[in-house]
């Protein structure tokens, strides 16, 4: 068994930062709404499902000869990227709009705005499974679809016996930079200083002149965009999309935003990265069809011990 | 972050909004206030009609496409008795449970393993598997109820999913192909139970009655009073010598208890189950139906239940739409009336005031209380 | 301003456990120090009060005593057992009961099941025996029913049995309040605030209520404002001034002193 593991070990951190990553953007959107309106956007799990499609569409449309190289692929990526932020972005948005925005206005309780989260995250799968999909893709809605390989699994280099593969690099690397880019966004621009002010005390961010409605929507399209790029980076490297993928993953980048401390930034990362790796190396011990269940489990035992998570409540602390 | 509404105000819908909730309080009045014997009459009445629903007069109509009195029993039946069980975690303890249909798959399996496996009878069966419903809801509740806030929701979520998947896994009892044939329930009063659904339909009636009876006995006394007192104000309860941890905990299990109990009632009939058939959006259906008809309040929840149960069905036309427009429905209710069709008169003045448990979706600390408490 | 003559101040006896007892109670809130060494102690069957300015960390002592707040050190004890790191609810059912600074009423539902929740503290019939609609269970919801009835009563609000408590007056809900402690038949009542917003009137007739209460064989620790009925209904005083005790002892000895007077109005008193 420890055979086993040290076989595996290399391989499975590979996978296991891989995942994190794509948890790590999926999280971002989650703490930064937790941490502003204080309210899980269980839908959120959805503007990422519709990034994988956005991904898909643009690749349909423009039809891949093969796998691309060097320029080229760089450039795909970009234009990939910036599809599906605008898209997941917008829709985010338009959640927001439609499923809180009119919860907020009424001061209605917290509870409906999580009720009226499920909804219209059911609402927007089942919209997928069977509008979309077969209208726009023209494809069987509840079937999983299968995306073009854009990136070859040509082994870049290999480190402490572990071969990192172009595709895992090229998602590691893109998560990364979109994540230093939000990072610093929120840190150190000014509508990143009203995100944050609104975050820790909402009353004072209006006497100092911030427009609350406009943050929030600024929120929800950062956190919206950011699950765009996760879901470029899910269909490069998976190949496989559905409508309900979005399910399993936005508990997982949920857990993960826990993980690193609910409402911070850098914590979304870290919780990302960490239940990445706890995970594949889990798997290894248990087998993968209990990977799931290992996030769950992670999830529950971080809520009881260290409900603030690995780095705490962040820069902006938790109401209580 | 907000703005005062005024009720006279308005758009056309928010005075649709208020005349429907008019209504609804109207019936609630004239119910708290009419005299004991009018109420037993309505009761006696109600009852009549529910046995006397599966003919095929009714059926014509209330089911066009299926077998009416299958429907009556599953998901009707079914649905309502799942939604009382929930209503005791939700409505009156004030705990948001987005899982519980995993005391569902676990009395449900419980019947189809140890009856399949190994040759159980239906009625020991049936208290063995209520039994282990409600040991995992205390199992889940023992650690998690610390928990205030979405998190507790999110946690039960994983809980449910974690016994799906558990399922899916384990060959033992089935794996993904499931369990197959579950045995029915034996002959009562030489009223055999096989392929006519009008038997089962009975058991599920007589189920359901005794659970409301139970759960307004546990209403009106000390449990009731104390999930009342905790879902108001917990720590001033918790000072007034409540011992809330526990009752919150009793909650769980006995809504996992009735979980249980209608998982051995549908799996006794349906003979085959498997994994698929205990998705999340089952207890999100349940919350659905809970919620819709006015968390804590009987006759709000039966009637909710029975409309998300026969809606789909009566309009089978829009089968496929039936999950879009029950999430749709699920946004729009929430816009215009979270407190549901009919609710309480105090759960109608909690949603108004903001207190009461907002099912632990204000507070966003995930811990339990802000102080410390000695262990 | 004055009242029918003060009871005989309790002598305590010897014999006796004291009620309650802080013992070198020292309360930290992360950077914050609310209580220093406190060392309080008021024997069965007195009245004791606790004044001090604001933020003097009186309301800090009751979440101590009551288990609200676990202290950074020192010791609690009621009738001679410790209680501090004890559950909550489980002091209550000890024998302490409280009222609330801010009234905490459960506020949707009526004066009597509030106080039944008080009296359900001793409530010994569980979940299975209300949902069976054992004969014990009825027989105790009944005598719960009275017993919170005549708590009612017996502080002067019976005429408000059916309302909701949110629908009382203020002066009304504070007595709710206090019939709801009782409820669950304390040993120690300590009483936050009881006179605030209350009018003259109001004021003397919960002295006498206070005075029942003791009567009826309790001890009672209060925090007031009202330095009028402080004086006239105490047997012993203890004044705290930033986390610490400053003074304690009889009523005319606290009025007395200088360092009571100084921490109230802030300057030395005059030589006088």
């Amino acid at each position: 068994m420890l055979n086993d593991f040290i076989q595996q070990f290399g391989p499975s951190t590979v996978g296991g930062l891989v995942a994190g990553s794509i948890y790590a953007l999926v999280a971002l959107g989650y703490t930064m709404v937790y941490g502003v309106l204080r309210l899980i956007n269980f839908a959120h799990s959805e503007i990422f499902m519709i990034g994988t499609f956005a991904t898909l569409f643009v690749l349909s449309l423009i039809g891949l000869p093969g796998p691309l190289t060097g320029l080229a692929l760089v450039g795909m990526i970009v234009l990939l990227l910036v599809a599906a932020m605008a898209v997941s972005g917008g829709a985010a948005v338009l959640l927001e709009i439609i499923a809180y925005r009119p919860l907020r206005k009424r001061n209605a309780p917290r509870l409906a705005a999580l009720i009226s989260a499920i909804g219209a995250s059911v609402f927007l799968q089942e919209f997928f499974a069977l509008v979309v999909i077969p209208d726009v893709f023209h494809k069987p809605g509840r079937i999983d679809a299968a995306v073009p390989r854009l990136v070859d699994r040509d082994t870049v280099f290999t480190i402490f016996g572990a071969d990192i593969k172009t595709d895992q690099l090229v998602i590691f690397v893109a998560a990364v930079v979109m994540m230093v880019v939000l990072d610093q966004l929120v840190a150190r621009t000014r509508i990143g200083r009203g995100i944050r002010a609104t975050a820790q005390d909402p009353e004072a961010a209006v006497l100092m002149g911030v427009n609350i409605d406009t943050i929030v929507r600024l929120t929800f399209l950062l956190g919206g965009a950011m699950a765009g790029v996760a879901g470029v980076l899910y269909a490069m490297e998976f190949e496989n999309i559905s409508y309900k993928i979005g399910f399993v993953l936005g508990i997982k980048a949920f857990t993960a935003a826990v993980l690193g401390g609910i409402g911070n930034i850098r914590g979304a990362l870290v919780g990302g990265i960490a239940l990445g790796l706890v995970e594949n190396w889990g798997a290894i011990f248990f087998g993968s069809q209990w990977k799931d269940v290992i996030a769950f489990v992670i999830l529950v035992v971080v809520l009881l011990f260290r409900p603030t998570g690995i780095l705490g409540e962040s820069l902006q602390q938790a109401r209580a | 972050m907000t703005e005062e509404t005024n009720p006279r105000v308005g758009s056309p819908l928010t005075r649709v909004r208020h005349a429907v909730g008019g209504l609804g309080d109207t019936l609630r009045d004239r119910w708290a206030d009419a005299p004991r014997w009018q109420r037993w009459l309505v009761y006696v009445l109600l009852l009549a009609l529910a046995i006397a629903a599966p003919s095929p007069l009714i059926g014509s109509f209330m089911s066009p496409y299926t077998d009416w009195t299958s429907l009556l029993f599953n998901p009707i039946g079914i649905y309502i008795l799942l939604a009382i069980g929930l209503n005791i975690v939700v409505g009156h303890a004030g705990l948001l449970d987005l899982g519980y249909v995993a005391f569902f798959a676990i009395g449900a399996y419980t019947l189809a393993y140890l009856g399949i496996k190994h040759g159980f009878a239906f009625w020991p069966t049936l208290i063995l598997g209520m039994a282990f419903a409600s040991i995992s809801g205390v199992i889940l509740g023992a650690p998690t109820l610390r928990l205030r806030g979405d998190y507790l929701a999110i946690v039960t979520l994983g809980f449910g999913e974690i016994v799906r998947i558990t399922a899916v896994n384990t060959d033992a009892i089935g794996g993904a192909r499931g369990l197959t044939p579950v045995p029915h329930p034996p002959s009562v009063f030489g009223v055999e139970f096989t392929l006519d659904p009008l038997p089962y339909y009975y058991l599920v009636l007589a189920m359901i009655v005794l659970a409301i009876v139970f759960s307004l006995r546990l209403e009106r006394s000390r449990v009731g009073r104390a999930w009342t007192a905790i879902r108001e104000d917990e720590d001033a309860a918790e000072l007034m010598g409540v011992p809330t941890f526990k009752f919150k905990l009793l909650a769980f299990a006995i809504g996992a208890l009735i979980g249980g109990l209608a998982g051995v009632v549908w799996s006794g009939k349906v003979i085959f189950i498997a994994p698929t058939n205990f998705p999340f959006i089952l207890s999100a259906t349940i919350l659905a139906a809970v919620l819709l008809g006015g968390a804590g309040n009987i006759p709000g929840i039966v009637v909710g239940a029975f409309l998300i149960a026969w809606l789909p069905e009566r309009f089978r036309g829009f089968a496929d739409y039936r999950i879009l427009v029950f999430g749709a429905a699920l946004v729009i209710m929430m816009a215009l009336r979270p407190q549901g069709l009919l609710p309480s008169r105090r759960r109608s003045a909690e949603i108004a005031e903001h207190t009461g448990s907002s099912m632990g979706a204000e507070v966003a600390d995930p811990r339990a209380a802000p102080v410390e408490v000695p262990k | 301003m004055t009242g029918p003559e003060t009871t005989q101040p309790a002598v305590p006896d010897p014999g006796q456990p004291p009620a309650l007892e802080l013992d070198n109670v020292v309360m930290r809130f992360g950077g914050v120090v609310a209580l220093r060494e406190v060392n309080l102690r008021v024997e069965q069957g007195q009245i004791a009060a606790l004044i001090g300015p604001n933020g003097a960390g009186k309301t800090t002592v009751f979440n101590v005593v009551t288990g609200v707040c676990r202290p950074t050190e020192g010791a609690v004890r009621f009738l001679g057992q410790r209680i501090d790191g004890v559950k909550r609810f489980k002091i209550v059912k000890q024998g302490v009961a409280r009222t609330f600074q801010n009234i905490r009423l459960f506020a949707n539902m009526s004066a009597l099941e509030n106080v039944m929740v008080g009296v359900d503290a001793h409530h010994r019939t569980g979940a299975v025996g209300a949902a069976l609609g054992l004969p014990w269970h009825r027989h105790e919801e009944k005598q719960g029913r009275a017993k919170a009835a005549e708590l009612l009563d017996f502080v002067g609000i019976s005429h408000r049995l059916t309302e909701g408590a949110s629908n009382l007056p203020y002066g009304d809900q504070r007595r709710l309040e206090i019939a709801r402690a009782l409820a669950t038949d304390p040993k120690l009542l300590l009483l936050d605030e009881p006179a605030a917003g209350m009018n003259p009137a109001e004021k003397r007739s919960l002295q006498e209520l206070i005075r029942r209460i003791r009567d009826s064989g309790r001890t009672v620790l209060l925090i007031e404002h009202d330095m009028g009925l402080v004086m006239d209904i105490s047997d012993r005083i203890t004044v705290l001034d930033f986390g610490q005790k400053i003074s304690e002892g009889l009523p005319r000895e606290v009025r007395a002193d200088p360092r009571v007077i100084e921490a109230y109005l802030g300057a030395p008193a005059d030589a006088s």
